[in-house]
């Protein structure tokens, strides 16, 4: 099958890839771009740690096909962070160890980010209704809401 | 100093740094199993039955071979032959048969053929091409019903010496254990409960499905990256599997995400070792998450029968119980450690328990945290919490009367050494959440759970650098911050900071042989080799400052990070720090470094006391846990914060076994729940905090007292939250999980 062609943005940077039609935006990210902080859980949308934006979006990159980039804005974990300044949510993740394994984390921070855009303020409730979509088998989420709640606080105090 | 003193008073261990790998998970850097590549890599590919049980006839891979885009297939034929033996002795035999099937699929998902192509969709599309004739044959996906005179046959002569002869050929191995006189017990008790439970197989979730990037050549030598607990377990069994030395393939292991037991073996690995072989370039395999489901792990599903006598002051007079443990379609389904964790917690005049490893036609079982003990607490906590319930006492209370303590005979055999069951009870009955009061509709259970722990084979090593900054290599996979403990433990005999500490996971062509990251062993036995290695270089640099003074090597003690002199009489001598031996080394004898090799024997048990508070929906059967507290004797907290973490994710599973997650087999032998969708493990919005409470009874054969907190935490759950929801709905259940469906049939039951 002949590959396509696809111009698109990922954090910031223009970028180029050929792609089967049937590869989704996750292979593209991980085979195509080297771009591995995004995993795969499940490919079935069910465990979020593909999580990325898209057009500012957050979604499961394992549901969209790599061609739907074509012309979009791509935002992943590797752009969390501003250069060596790591995003609060990133540092408090640390600071609570709101990680063990850490292979959810990349999708859980990109998901948590796109929350406190949203909502600054949010609830545990809320929280934890946000990253339902977000499976984290080693946790049991404790420490994980504690962090979000924690970044959310700090956050609002700086503005 | 002396290397067995123990030591009580610290400086590092107890403190709650980042861990050292904490940038790298936030950022994506980190690189797990899927994110290796290679030059010339192809995708391999698996095949795997659709069929519970059948006989192959004939594969054709001539049509997938005539792609040009694929390099290599193989099937059964291109493995080593290695000899079938009963039981556990022949596991060699056991996990190639499961890594590629023979003469038949035993089980919906069996590996029977593989494809080695250009890309991942490729590989893909050949697996179509592959053609295989199958002969069904009965099957059976039931403990009970496998054990049954009429049950199909899974394979004639596996079964070990342990079974007795009139028992059915998928009864594959017996435990029997207990002292006393159970009957006499029975007859001095006051009321005697006899009841029956289940529970289903459930997978331990790991968010990472298998992955590996192996290369092996014409000349039998190869290198292999993975997600795996434990990397020389993998080498050693590719090496047997493939027909190669072990010694030959250098393994390395990839960060892992999650396992709980499921990657303490090989899966994938040989596979793409086989087609590297076959096709000369290296191939890389990743599960799909059905795969994962359908041919990886699970837990053994449990059908148990117990009974317990008590007097009216709750004195338990006797206790016995049998376990039928089903394991798939090899020997290892744990009934031995069901059986023998089952009345741990009690010291018993009287007790006896039988265990029965039962094959079916599922996929091989795989150790989950703490295999056979969450079960076998379930039933047996239940009917303990059944008799306090009928007799009007406090289930706490009866605990701490019949607890285990130092000393005590273990249902199992042994005494116990020092251990923390009294102290957890205690920190129960005290702690706030015991006396809350619940809301109507609410029920509050709470459950003990024990689990041995091991100790298995170590190898440390650690070097020094001239700077005085340190490199630790150990051998076991870090599956939750053990790097951070690591670290803490040298700093703690080295005296110098966390943070000038470097841990690695050693591949196994850089360190000695270690066992896999299980048995809750790691902060145990890598953290023993990791004091007892630093202990060494301490040893040494001892040596070298007191060479530099021209005074006896016993005259030099180690102090905050500096060698001092001993005591007045050794002389006057400034403080040498490390970094200023270091510095010098070359010079003043070569490079210094720290050894440690050995198995050792003292992991210490441990106990837990959970306490949660359960929510009934009487309309739709759904059980919401409002509050759940963990209370475990961790011997020694080196990282409270990870500690509190193991306890937390042990109940979180714990919850999601209780109450959801489960295999659910058709009429057809498949399985039904192949993804997140319908296998559902506990999500964000289902759970409340966890809280915590660490109790710290120090572990006699640890320096620092440290005892394995991984496993224990899941052992409560189950029961305590079964013993919750029995009284929220006013029914005693005996099935797990308590899905709102089996929760519902209970209360209109009840109500009938």
């Amino acid at each position: 099958m002949s590959r396509v062609h696809v111009t698109t943005t990922v954090n910031g940077d223009e970028t180029e890839f050929l792609c089967d039609p049937r590869e989704t935006l996750l292979d593209c990210l991980r085979d195509r771009l080297n771009l591995t902080g995004a995993k795969e859980g499940c490919g079935t949308g069910d465990c979020g740690a593909c999580s990325v934006t898209l057009d500012g979006r957050l979604v499961c990159s394992c549901l969209v096909l790599g061609v739907e980039a074509e012309g979009r804005e791509i935002g992943t974990i590797e752009g969390v962070a501003q250069g060596d300044e790591l995003h609060p949510l990133q540092r408090k993740f640390i600071e609570h160890a709101a990680l063990q394994c850490g292979i959810c984390t990349p999708g859980i921070l990109v998901a948590a980010k796109a929350l406190l855009e949203k909502s600054p303020d949010p609830t545990e409730e809320e929280v934890r209704y946000w990253l339902a979509g977000n499976l984290c088998r080693c946790t049991g989420y404790d420490k994980i809401i504690r962090a979000v709640m924690d970044t959310a606080a700090e956050m609002r105090e700086a503005v | 100093m002396a290397l067995d003193d123990s030591k009580r008073e610290f400086r590092f261990v107890g403190t709650r740094p980042d861990r050292p790998d904490g940038l790298d998970k936030v950022t994506g850097r980190a690189r797990f199993g899927a994110d290796m590549n290679a030059a010339g890599m192809l995708h391999g590919a698996i095949l795997r039955s659709p069929h519970a049980h059948a006989r192959i006839v004939r594969i054709d891979t001539s049509k997938a071979e005539a792609l040009a885009d694929v390099k290599a297939v193989v099937t059964r034929a291109d493995f080593a032959e290695v000899p079938f033996k009963p039981g556990l002795a022949g596991e060699v035999w056991n996990v190639l048969e499961n890594v590629m099937a023979g003469d038949k699929a035993l089980y919906d998902g069996h590996a029977v053929a593989a494809v080695a192509a250009t890309s991942a969709l490729a590989a893909r599309d050949a697996l179509k091409l592959i053609e295989v004739e199958y002969e069904e044959l009965p099957y059976v996906t039931d403990v009970n019903a496998a054990m049954r005179q009429d049950a199909p046959v899974i394979r004639e002569g596996a079964a070990d010496f342990s079974v007795p002869d009139d028992m059915h050929p998928n009864v594959v191995r017996r435990h029997e254990s207990g002292h006393g006189d159970v009957e006499a017990g029975f007859a001095e008790a006051d009321l005697v409960i006899e009841d029956s439970f289940e529970t289903e197989a459930t997978h331990q979730g790991y968010i990472e499905p298998h992955a590996c990037l192996g290369q092996l050549g014409k000349d039998g030598k190869g290198e292999l990256w993975c997600c795996t607990q434990g990397h020389w377990i993998v080498q050693k069994t590719c090496a047997a599997l493939l027909g190669i030395e072990t010694a030959n393939l250098r393994v390395t292991a990839s960060e892992i995400g999650g396992g709980f037991g499921g990657k303490t073996t090989v899966f994938i690995e040989p596979v793409a070792l086989a087609l590297s072989r076959k096709a000369n370039r290296p191939v890389k395999i990743v599960m799909s998450r059905a795969e994962v489901f359908r041919a990886t792990g699970p837990t053994a599903s449990a059908s148990m029968d117990i009974k317990v006598g008590m007097k009216k002051d709750g004195t338990i007079t006797a206790a016995q119980g049998e376990f039928r443990l089903q394991g798939g379609a090899f020997p290892g389904a744990p009934g031995d450690m069901t059986a023998m964790c089952a009345f741990a917690p009690y010291d018993l005049k009287n007790v006896h328990q039988v265990g029965y490893d039962v094959m079916t036609n599922r996929p091989k079982q795989a150790a989950y945290r703490a295999p056979g003990s969450p079960m076998a607490a379930f039933a047996v906590e239940s009917v303990v919490d059944e008799l306090c319930r009928k007799l009007d006492l406090d289930p706490i209370e009866v605990r701490l009367k019949n607890a285990a303590r130092e000393g005590t005979k273990a249902s199992y055999g042994p005494r116990f050494e020092r251990i923390g069951l009294v102290e957890t009870l205690e920190a129960a009955k005290a702690h706030p959440h015991y006396a809350a009061p619940l809301k109507p509709g609410q029920g509050r259970g709470i459950s003990c759970g024990f689990w041995f722990n091991h100790g298995g084979e170590t190898s440390v090593s650690l070097a020094l650098s001239e700077d005085g900054s340190v490199q630790l290599m150990v051998g076991t996979p870090d599956i939750g911050g053990s790097r951070a403990s690591m670290a803490l433990m040298a700093a703690e005999v080295l005296g110098i900071p966390y943070e000038n500490i470097r841990v690695t996971i050693a591949d196994t062509a850089s360190l000695g042989y270690n066992d896999v990251s299980h048995g809750s062993r790691v902060t145990y036995a890598s953290g023993l080799a990791t004091i007892k290695a630093a202990k060494d270089a301490v040893r040494k640099l001892s040596q070298r400052a007191a060479a530099k003074w021209g005074i006896p090597e016993d005259a030099v003690k180690w102090e905050d990070g500096c060698a001092v002199p001993s005591g007045p009489n050794a002389g006057d001598f400034d403080p040498l720090p490390l970094a200023e031996i270091t510095a010098e080394m070359g010079q003043t004898g070569g490079p210094i470094s720290g050894h440690f090799e050995a198995t050792p024997e003292g992991a210490g048990v441990s106990f837990a006391t959970h306490i949660v508070d359960a929510e009934v929906d009487r309309e739709t059967g759904a059980t919401k846990v409002v509050r759940y507290t963990v209370i475990q004797d961790a011997g020694k907290a080196i990282h409270p914060t990870y500690v509190e973490g193991q306890f937390q994710g042990g109940a979180a599973q714990g919850i999601g076994w209780a109450l959801n997650e489960e295999y659910i087999y058709g009429e057809d032998g498949r399985l039904q729940n192949a993804g997140f969708l319908d296998y559902r493990i506990p999500v964000a919005s289902d759970l409340p905090m966890i809280d915590t409470v660490i109790v710290e009874v120090p572990n006699p054969g640890h320096p620092f007292g440290v005892r394995g907190v991984g496993e224990t935490s899941i052992c409560p759950p189950l029961a305590a939250i079964a013993n919750a929801v029995s009284a929220a709905a006013g029914v005693r259940m005996r099935h797990l999980p308590m899905s709102p469906p089996r929760t519902l049939a209970a209360l209109k039951a009840r109500d009938a």
